[in-house]
């Protein structure tokens, strides 16, 4: 039963970003549909629901201005398709993939389905390059690896975008120089953030190795839905058949998310928390799972998803959902950046899953695991120090004490600190890390092996030099 | 078969076709022309609702929708152990091998390898009566596991004709059984609907610990084998690893693992990290013992659902063979959300935060396939399953309808903290909020293998952990100056406890696993060490002249010493004490 393309004027409601078609035959769950509308425009739909004779289709580009009179809608008879080429490095498009650039459309080398099809866990390789990002709160604490999905948990106002650029910039594997390209897909920011990130990626010539996607604030909400599945679909196409390392940074999620709820809403659908579809999960999981590497496969997809917490709340459903799907989470701090730190990132509640995998001997360094142990085990002591002293005054403290408060102020300021365009390797990391662990009495060391603290503690290093 | 149905309507995962009069709940069909699997989970007049295991997109109105006559059911025989499925046993590795590295719709393979051939010992002979769970035969499934062939629920009468000593392939007919009904051919494999759960005789209470090699666990809160433990915490703080650990060590014969709704890379993890690792029991590689059900989150919501019942099904057959089982479910919060995205999509009357409100007996029902039986059959074999459920609560708020639906059925709470996870203390689980209701029933196997003053030291260490969260409630007011000398010393003793002993490093080749004997060693050498303390503070020692000798250094990373090494740090520790002390009088 091929169905060809068949179209219709039976639009019997609109409603929020939904209408409704009757008197239809054979429409497909998930096709594309193209909405005429009165004027001639046309905007692009998909089926959320198929019935005998009725579907209800999301329309992208909104309601505004649909009637039920003159509207008609053509159904494709096909699930949303991207045509991909190499000849997209460099280009600019839309939320929907149209080229913004005023460039020619992409001439296919092939065509995919948006959605892409889930990774057998079993051809799953599993990630264990660790990316050098040149920052030391990242590669010494938290280590990014070849083909994670690691989220910056973030606020408004605060920094994330610097440090998206900052990574993007620095992001290497030491020893390996393969084919590197970034996916970046914009969902509901600003014209200014949005331009903000074009500036960099021109300034670093990383433009010529990046493709775009961008749907901004006043862009149709409704599109955000496609546009990280348009880019992933990019993204997958550049790593496993061209075989290329791809970090996708995807911003800003709250924004995709939010998107999600008010198709829930307009469908009448029971809430889960805080008014979001109980899908949620599953639908941030199929955006968050297709990061990766497969087996005997050269490319890898990274992903630096971006959100903003509403209210700096951790707790709220789009950072824990998200949360529970990545694997890990850089953790932007208020109470740092008003310090004037940058990055200004609160390590404590920052998480790498795959740090284990990526570091140690003929990684980074074989006392990184203990280090960076010991440095999580010193600032949480240092903080609760600090949260003592507001109590008791610092005359109560012993001199251990002290050493753990001078610990952790050095610690945000000499090594999560750093500049824009500063770029430590993972060994400045490291020996860093060593200057600041000797503050402490080496009693306090207690979970670093000996033979590493002999090896490595500015005490010996500079007895042995 | 019945003329097939017609769909009528789709809506993501839920398929409504008609024309189905005649079927029957949890039926198993095929939608489209694809023949997607999916499975009854409502019928009104002869519309029946179907939740479709796979992906749904481009399905249309007027497919058709066929009927299997089965309900969902998985495949038991040899050849299970090293596999890996997802939620409805699909064997993933073949299906990368024929339809390479993305799972495409509608394919489908035979759980069990069919070319295979198996060397069976039979042990039953012609003439014999038998009954459900008596042993026909038995193949060597993999080093150390000896797979039993069991005549098959449902069915008893006598052997006539059972095959001899040889290589048969699972569908060769192994043995017929004359029964009253007829004669029954049987060959190695069986088939069992997933949401019923295994006949056996009677239940039994649980008697053994399922040592883990986990110090925090075994010691403080520990799970019996048949035992059930909950294991809650927000993300980030190490329920993987927990899962992974108890996966890794456990003392039970087989284990199955399923991950339900995470994440790819775990299971690639657990691929890629398990076949180097040997059972510290066996010598035999880790992934020899164990079935990976894997339904990653982006994978089917349907598939998820049924990958629970999966697991336990294929648990409970090993458990009949008398082997000790033991199953992670990672996470169970995901199957309860699929669990309430169908009821959405069925516009079922929600109860608490959207989930069913058969949520909780769903629940029940699962962990009550857990425990330790008699199992059936003529001989008197005991056998159990161990179930141990991760649980990932909404913004780590414990309170949540999945968390405490959990705590009402399972024995063991193992509450993972964020701010030790924060600190990197791992594992994280809180000393205070956890319980095990265990420790009595596994005090005589301790006294027996480690040795007799285990419980006193036990109980010890948790007034002192308690102790010291009075305490640290005192200091945040006044200080810790004012405190006297011996509430000094217990701050030192959780102190010692909690570095020493209860954080542990799963990722170094010895801390990641303790034995009982050297748990024991542990305590015991450490509350040597606290007697003396308490003794030296009684003469007017002060704690800050204890909390400096040289000799508490030695305690530090005790467990990560390498085994040869322990019996000479402990003696070393306990003679340098005495002479500790000494000097810190001096």
């Amino acid at each position: 039963m091929k169905a060809g393309s068949r179209v219709y004027s039976t639009v019997t409601k609109v409603e929020g970003p939904l209408i409704v078609v009757d008197g239809v035959e054979g429409i497909g769950y998930g096709e594309v549909a193209e909405v005429i509308m009165p004027s001639g425009e046309k905007r692009l739909g998909q089926v959320l629901e198929s019935r005998t004779s009725r579907a209800i289709v999301q329309v992208f580009g909104g309601t505004r201005d649909l009637d039920t009179d003159v509207t008609s809608v053509r159904f494709s008879g096909e699930t949303m398709k991207i045509p991909l080429a190499e000849d997209m490095l460099g280009r600019i498009f839309d939320g929907v993939a149209q080229p913004l650039d005023g460039g020619e459309p992409v001439i296919p080398e092939v065509i995919r389905d948006i959605h892409g099809t889930p990774i057998n866990p079993y051809s799953r390789e599993f990630p264990r390059d660790s990316i050098q990002t040149g920052l030391s709160v990242v590669d010494g604490m938290n280590t990014l690896v070849r083909g994670q999905k690691l989220p910056l948990f973030s606020g408004s106002g605060l920094p994330h975008n610097l440090l998206a650029a900052q990574i993007a910039r620095q992001a290497k594997v030491t020893g390996q120089e393969e084919g590197f390209a970034v996916v970046f897909a914009a969902m509901g920011i600003t014209h200014e953030e949005a331009s903000f990130f074009l500036k960099d990626f021109r300034s670093t010539g990383a433009l010529s190795r990046a493709v775009i996607f961008q749907n901004l604030a006043d862009d149709p909400a409704i599109e955000r839905i496609i546009t990280p599945r348009l880019a992933l679909t990019t993204a997958e196409y550049f790593a496993f058949t061209r075989g290329m390392h791809v970090l996708v940074i995807l911003t800003d999620l709250t924004n995709y998310c939010e998107a999600l709820r008010e198709i829930a809403a307009a469908r009448e659908e029971v809430p889960g928390r805080r008014g979001y579809p109980g899908y949620m999960y599953t639908d941030l999981a199929s955006i968050f799972e297709r990061a990766g590497r497969i087996h005997n496969r050269e490319g890898s997809i990274t992903q630096l998803p971006i959100l903003t917490m509403p209210d700096d709340d951790i707790t709220h459903p789009v950072p824990d959902l998200t949360g529970y799907i990545t694997e890990g989470q850089i953790v932007l701090s208020r109470d740092l950046h008003r310090k004037g730190i940058y990055p200004p990132i609160n390590v404590l509640p920052c998480l790498s899953r795959l740090m284990q995998g990526g570091i140690g001997p003929g990684r980074t360094r074989e006392d990184h695991a203990e280090v960076n142990s010991q440095l999580y085990a010193a600032y949480a002591e240092g903080i609760r120090i600090k949260g003592l002293v507001a109590v008791i005054g610092e005359e109560g403290l012993s001199d251990t004490d002290r050493a753990y408060l001078r610990f952790s102020d050095r610690f945000e300021r000499e090594f999560v600190q750093q500049g824009l365009h500063e770029d430590r390797s993972f060994v400045a990391t490291l020996d860093r890390a060593w200057d600041l662990l000797a503050l402490l009495p080496r009693k306090e060391l207690k979970r670093i092996d000996t033979k590493w603290i002999e090896k490595y503690h500015p005490a010996y290093r500079e007895r042995s030099s | 078969m019945a003329d097939p149905g017609v769909i009528i309507r789709i809506t993501g995962p839920v398929v409504e076709a008609a024309g189905m009069t005649g079927a029957r709940m949890f039926e198993i069909v095929t939608v489209g022309f694809e023949d997607l699997v999916g499975e009854i989970i409502k019928l009104e007049g002869d519309v029946a609702t179907v939740q479709v295991y796979e992906e749904t997109a481009g399905i249309r109105p007027g497919q058709p929708v066929k009927r299997t006559g089965r309900s969902l059911s998985v495949e038991l025989g040899p050849g299970l152990l090293g596999t890996i499925y997802d939620g409805i046993q699909r064997p993933l590795r073949e299906i990368s091998a024929r339809w390479g590295d993305y799972i495409s719709r509608g394919a489908t393979m035979a759980p069990l390898a069919r070319e295979k051939e198996w060397e069976l010992i039979p042990v039953a002979k012609a003439g014999d009566p038998v009954s459900t769970g008596d042993v026909l035969g038995t193949v060597q499934e993999s080093d150390a596991i000896i797979h039993r062939i069991m005549v098959p629920p449902g069915i008893s009468g006598t052997i006539t004709n059972l095959a001899g000593e040889g290589r048969y392939s699972v569908d060769a007919t192994i043995a017929t059984i004359r029964t009253g009904g007829g004669d029954q051919p049987l060959t190695m494999v069986q088939r069992w609907p997933v949401r019923l759960g295994r006949p056996y005789q009677v239940k039994l209470d649980p008697e053994e610990p399922l040592v883990t090699g986990q110090r925090i666990i075994d010691t403080l809160f520990p799970i019996a084998k048949g035992g059930t433990a909950a294991v809650p915490g927000p993300f980030g703080s190490g329920k993987t690893v927990i899962q992974h650990q108890l996966a890794k060590w456990a003392d039970a014969d087989v284990i199955v693992y399923i991950g339900c709704g995470e994440r790819g890379n775990e299971m690639a993890d657990v691929l890629t990290e398990f076949p180097t690792l040997e059972d510290p029991r066996t010598g035999q590689q880790l992934i020899r013992r164990m079935v990976l059900i894997a339904n990653t989150s982006n994978m089917p919501v349907a598939a998820r659902e049924a990958s629970v019942y999966t697991g336990i099904t294929i648990a409970e057959y090993y458990r009949d063979m008398g082997y000790d089982v033991a199953l992670m479910a990672d996470s169970t919060s995901r199957w309860a959300e699929a669990m309430r995205e169908i009821s959405g999509r069925l516009e079922e009357m929600p109860g608490e935060e959207g989930y069913p409100a058969y949520l909780g007996s769903r629940l029940a029902d699962f962990y009550e396939r857990a425990g330790r039986v008699r199992v059936s059959g003529a001989r008197d074999v005991r056998g159990s399953i161990s179930v141990i459920g991760a649980v990932s609560p909404p913004g780590g708020d414990f309170s949540e309808p999945v968390t405490q639906n959990t705590l009402r059925m399972v024995k063991v709470f193992w509450a993972l903290d964020s701010d030790l996870a924060y600190q990197r203390h791992f594992p994280a689980i809180n000393w205070l909020l956890s319980y095990s209701l265990y420790g009595d029933a596994v005090e005589p196997w301790w006294h027996r293998h480690a040795g007799p003053e285990w419980a006193r030291m036990r109980r010890s260490m948790m007034e002192i952990l308690q102790k010291e969260s009075e305490l640290e409630e005192i200091i945040k007011l006044v200080g810790p100056d004012v405190l006297p000398e011996t509430d000094k010393l217990v701050l030192l003793e959780a102190e010692m406890i909690r570095e020493n002993f209860l954080m542990q490093y799963a990722f170094h080749s010895y801390d990641t696993y303790t034995d009982p004997g050297t748990q024991f060693m542990m305590m015991n050498v450490m509350f040597t060490f606290f007697a003396k303390a308490g003794e030296a503070i009684g003469r007017g020692v002060p704690v800050s002249r204890i909390r400096d000798l040289p000799v508490m250094g030695r305690f530090a990373r005790m467990g990560a010493v390498p085994v040869d090494e322990r019996p000479e740090r402990f003696r070393d520790i306990m003679a340098g004490i005495d002479t500790a002390m000494e000097e810190g009088e001096g």
